[in-house]
């Protein structure tokens, strides 16, 4: 299946979790948000979360800004 | 502030900062810098923002490292949103990123150009936090009747910018300003234009609650050295501001008395 990760085509295999992409990423246990399709995936809910097809994935972090 | 006067503390939204002195995180040389600019200023609230994760290259220090918000109060900006609704997905992602965390700076800007606030968008945003439960400290022009209206939606501080964000030309309207405080009855600090310490002196003697800035720290020769000097322009302003300063008039009144002169 293909999502768009950050505005980014991306595929990855089907079934996927949100955790499951996170861990991929290298982002486990950094200090970042996940939205998908618009809506917040809580960190308590990312375990549970399994991508879809056409999913609109933004994962976000800190950066400096005034 | 001196030994010998205690000022009230700044209280946003249940919060309370004995600096009155908020800056940014953005356009410093490195982390290093970053941090010892924030630790010169003294400041206890300190803005970031939201942005996308550079996939690929996620091994680099992080911001909150910097600034954990076990140590200082964190304030998550929406700059880069020219639409109510980014504003409002940003201070969702902001919330799950500070897990819960409430105060944001909302930020709708107008143009590339000029950076200035729309105020429609800015508005709409502020009504749709606010309902959401967010502690809203909202960037806006230097329009009195804009900021009553923000102040009626529930914003929990008004933040007048002094002149174009990242400018340097300290604050364009002092008439403006002095208004929306009079008007008030939130915090208002300004937020954006400061150029040197002098300007920030003089948002705090209009009666300002705070200033806000990033620039005018980071963008300095010597950003440490100007964060220090910021610290001192906010307190003195503060200071000049409760003490009152004296009338003007338009002829001069010495300082020492004609009596007794050798020449009388």
């Amino acid at each position: 299946m293909q999502i768009q990760l950050n505005g980014e085509p991306r595929d990855l295999a089907p079934d996927l979790t949100v955790a499951q992409l996170v861990d991929d990423l290298g982002l486990s246990g950094r200090r970042i948000a996940v939205e998908r399709n618009e809506e917040i995936v809580p960190k308590s809910e990312h375990d549970a979360t399994r991508l879809a097809d056409g999913d609109r994935i933004e994962i976000v972090h800190a950066i400096g800004g005034g | 502030m001196t030994d010998f006067f205690q000022d009230q503390p700044l209280r946003i939204a249940g919060h309370a900062f004995t600096s009155r002195l908020l800056v940014g995180t953005g356009k410093y040389k490195d982390f290093d810098e970053t941090a010892e600019a924030i630790a010169a200023s003294g400041a206890e609230v300190v803005t970031f923002a939201v942005r996308r994760t550079n996939l690929g290259q996620e091994d680099g220090p992080n911001l909150l490292d910097v600034v954990p918000p076990e140590r200082f109060t964190l304030l998550p900006n929406t700059a880069g949103c020219y639409t109510a609704k980014d504003a409002v997905r940003t201070c969702k992602l902001a919330r799950e990123l500070l897990d819960g965390h409430k105060l944001v700076k909302l930020e709708v800007l107008g143009d590339d150009s000029t950076l200035y606030p729309n105020v429609v968008e800015t508005l709409k945003a502020a009504e749709e936090l606010i309902r959401d439960g967010f502690d809203v400290m909202v960037y806006t022009s230097d329009d009195p009747i804009v900021a009553q209206e923000l102040e009626r939606l529930g914003c929990c501080a008004i933040m007048p910018l002094g002149s174009l964000i990242g400018s340097g030309h300290g604050i364009q309207n002092p008439h403006n300003i002095r208004l929306i405080i009079e008007h008030a009855n939130v915090p208002v600090l300004v937020d954006a234009g400061i150029g040197t310490a002098s300007d920030a002196a003089m948002a705090m003697e209009l009666g300002c609650d705070g200033v806000l800035m990033n620039s005018a720290i980071a963008h300095a020769r010597q950003p440490v050295l100007m964060a220090s000097a910021m610290k001192k322009a906010v307190e003195a302003g503060r200071e000049a501001f409760l003490a009152g300063r004296m009338p003007r008039r338009q002829s001069a009144d010495p300082s020492s008395p004609f009596a007794g002169r050798i020449n009388g």
